[in-house]
């Protein structure tokens, strides 16, 4: 009988499985398990993981910690807007701020060092969406995300946003200058 | 039985319940006045996208693709699929529906629903896309629209599974449910999933919104919402998956390679599907890997593995029916030699090999737990989503209304000449639509993005050349989309209402096969493995079957070696 009507066998599920059937289970089921396997591994092997190192934070206390360290390492300032770009020790912790339509400061960072990159929203959700390396993470407000991040790559990233935020969201960019160390 | 109360189509053998088959038409009918709504505003959204267009302000933009997404993603699927959920219960087990009038009172919540949500859209203030992430607040009207059609939603859930109820006490069927209708209650118990998860995050986001909650926390939100924005796609699969199966009995006879595999599959979606919201989860804050591992694939991937157990299945049951039929020759006479003029056929399985090989491999890649930073949230989504739900779900719905109109509404097609083209106009342009997506999405272009060229930013940017190239065509695939789109609307609503009258024999010749009164398939000796090769009932559909593994393995492979290129982060 046709998949629209009941099975022709009452006790259909003592059937046995046709060989085609069997050979490709097996087979898909292998490669789900790899699959699988791939992301512990990449964990353990690769050197591209999020780091779990999130805490939970406010607008107002976000914004102290960002404020303290522009206003100790900002070597200049950029557009009509005065925009602080900041250059901070390598290894310190960094800071930006994701928030309506913008992304605050600029960074300049060496090549090759590594640096704690601290994200968060002073307002509603934005993706954060480095480019052209193209790194996308989801950026919430209430939420402090860190990044152990080590640029390997000459030339500017713009940071753009990519969480839908309003009108003017196609004008939230930011940049993150990469200078070829030893400054 | 009050024989009053029932009509046999005369073309297929079915039995229509007239209560029933009121509301499945008129339920087919509204779905598809969203679709045009749906498609209308698809047009302005992939001007606006198509560079050298850039028809919409930015305002009218996020407006527009907002109710593009709820129209299309919520209400149009899920309209046609409560008429799906009436057909393969009340007609595929010759039964009376359970209580009619719940069932319009169900319907009537349902179109109240979608008229809130819109107005709600269209007044200005609800441009939140379908996923409404607090704390970006909408009208309060968005969130009741939406509610209330989950309401009237879960209310024909309700009465399908009374209706299962009827069949089972009444006896109108012997032995097990058919797999169609078994793949129809998948479809059902996943979306009282959804519709629950709806309702436990949406209420509160209604309360928000009126101001008596003050705070949503919103990675909570994400993980809630997305228990309802996931999990309804997985209505779709079930569904579409159902409507795949019941194709392949309808054009030819098919039946299922063995009922344990195929039901075991839709099993699988129920145990393994729920919790992907993860998915989308996978690059938040405050939640860790070892969580997002978990939860992207219960540690073996069951729900893919259900997916490509289908993939084989439904097109190796063509085959066995086919090969049965005398098309032995070779590894592919079989189909070679299917219907490929008549929509109902070419529709379902140009959304099979879109939904497997776009929209299923794209949609593993990239919900891996590492691959995701190279994806999320680019362009590259949409393109993966509309592979599964514009070629898998959409697709086959259509397929399933070119059989629907003489069966259900009595009416010839007319113009079936442009019927016949159009799953092809439809399916390839959505095809080259959404690679190109997914090209532009692997440069880092964004989605839900109004102006790829920043130009009225301070800092600004600039996406390489060939990512232009890749939305120009985009915008030119989509328009492509949106005719065969435009054409399918135009041949049913016409039939529907101009349509002359069913008379004889419907125009695909789909009549003697539905419902055939003796065993469809001869047995030959040894079983029907004795007509394929290798001991293989199925060895074409088998060696398809690897060259789609194959391209799974090179494309996963290549993703990683993208990954691998940039900044090392931990």
């Amino acid at each position: 009988m046709s998949a629209i009507q009941p099975p022709a066998e009452t006790i259909w599920w003592k059937q046995p499985l046709d060989r085609v059937e069997g050979t490709w289970i097996g087979i898909a089921f292998v490669w789900s398990l790899i699959m699988f396997f791939m992301m512990p591994f990449w964990h353990i092997y690769g050197k591209q993981n999020l780091s779990n190192e999130a805490y939970r934070t406010t607008p107002a206390a976000f914004m102290a910690k960002t404020q303290a360290m522009v206003s100790e390492y900002t070597v200049r300032t950029e557009t009509d807007l005065q925009l602080p770009v900041v250059h901070p020790p390598p290894g310190s912790d960094v800071y930006l701020i994701g928030r309506l339509w913008q992304w605050w400061p600029l960074l300049e960072l060496e090549k090759g060092q590594t640096y704690r990159l601290h994200i968060s929203s002073m307002d509603w959700q934005h993706g954060f969406s480095l480019q052209p390396v193209n790194i996308n993470t989801q950026i919430i407000p209430g939420y402090e995300m860190v990044l152990t991040i080590t640029p390997d790559t000459s030339g500017d990233q713009t940071i753009i946003c990519n969480e839908y935020c309003g009108i003017n969201h196609h004008t939230m960019v930011g940049k993150i200058y990469i200078t070829d160390g030893g400054s | 039985m009050n024989t009053e109360q029932f009509r046999i189509c005369p073309e297929s053998g079915l039995q229509f319940h007239k209560p029933a088959e009121r509301l499945m038409r008129t339920l087919a009918v509204t779905a598809i006045v969203i679709l045009l709504f749906g498609g209308i505003t698809a047009l302005l959204v992939t001007l606006t996208r198509w560079p050298a267009v850039h028809l919409l302000p930015p305002d009218r933009f996020y407006q527009m693709l907002t109710l593009h997404g709820v129209n299309m993603l919520i209400f149009w699927i899920i309209s046609f699929e409560i008429a799906i959920l009436y057909f393969c219960s009340s007609t595929l087990l010759r039964c009376r529906l359970a209580t009619p009038r719940i069932a319009w009172l169900g319907f009537a919540l349902m179109v109240i629903g979608v008229v809130v949500n819109n107005a709600a859209v269209l007044k200005g203030d609800a441009s939140v896309m379908m996923t409404s992430y607090v704390p970006m607040p909408a009208n309060p009207n968005f969130y009741l629209g939406l509610i209330l059609f989950a309401v009237g939603a879960l209310l024909g859930c309700f009465v399908f599974l009374g209706t299962l109820v009827i069949a089972k006490e009444e006896k109108t069927y012997k032995g097990s449910i058919p797999l169609v209708t078994f793949g129809a209650l998948t479809a059902c118990i996943i979306a009282v999933f959804t519709i629950a998860s709806g309702a436990i995050i949406l209420i509160p986001t209604y309360m928000w919104s009126m101001g008596w909650i003050d705070h949503i926390d919103p990675v909570m939100y994400r993980l809630i919402w997305w228990a309802l924005g996931h999990s309804s796609q997985q209505i779709n699969v079930a569904a579409h998956v159902a409507v795949w199966y019941a194709i392949a009995a309808i054009v030819f006879g098919a039946k299922p390679l063995s009922e344990k595999v195929s039901r075991t599959a839709f099993l699988l979606y129920i145990a393994f599907l729920q919790l992907a919201s993860a998915h989308h989860l996978l690059v938040d804050p405050g939640i860790s890997s070892t969580w997002k591992i978990f939860n992207t694939s219960y540690a073996m991937y069951l729900a893919v593995l259900a997916s490509m157990v289908h993939g084989l299945t439904v097109p190796g049951s063509i085959e066995v029916a086919q090969r049965a039929k005398g098309f032995t020759q070779g590894l592919f006479q079989w189909l070679r030699k299917a219907p490929w003029g008549n929509p109902v056929f070419s529709g379902m399985f140009i959304s099979l090999l879109g939904f497997g090989f776009l929209g299923g491999i794209s949609g593993v890649v990239m919900g891996t737990e590492q691959i995701n930073i190279i994806i999320h949230n680019t362009i590259y989504v949409p393109g993966h989503f509309h592979a599964t739900v514009v070629i898998g779900t959409t697709l086959a719905f259509m397929s399933l209304t070119y059989f629907l109109i003489p069966v259900l509404f009595r009416r010839q097609l007319v113009m079936p000449w442009l019927a016949s083209w159009q799953p092809y106009l439809f399916g390839i342009g959505m095809g080259v639509f959404t690679t190109v997506m997914m090209g532009a999405g692997t440069l880092g272009v964004a989605r839900r993005h109004w102006d790829m060229a920043f130009t009225d930013s301070a800092l600004g940017f600039d996406y390489p050349a060939s990512a232009y190239t890749l939305m120009g065509l985009v915008g030119i695939s989509g328009i492509l989309s949106i005719v065969g789109g435009a054409i399918f609307i135009l041949v049913t609503v016409l039939s529907v209402f101009f349509g002359k009258p069913v008379a004889s024999a419907s125009p695909y010749g789909v009549s003697a096969t539905v419902l055939p009164k003796a065993e469809p398939t001869i047995e030959p000796e040894g079983g029907h493995a004795a007509l394929g090769k290798w001991g293989f009932a199925a060895p074409g559909t088998f060696v398809f079957a690897i060259f789609f593994l194959a391209i799974f393995v090179v494309y996963y492979a290549v993703n990683w070696k993208y990954l691998a290129s940039v900044w090392p982060m931990q």
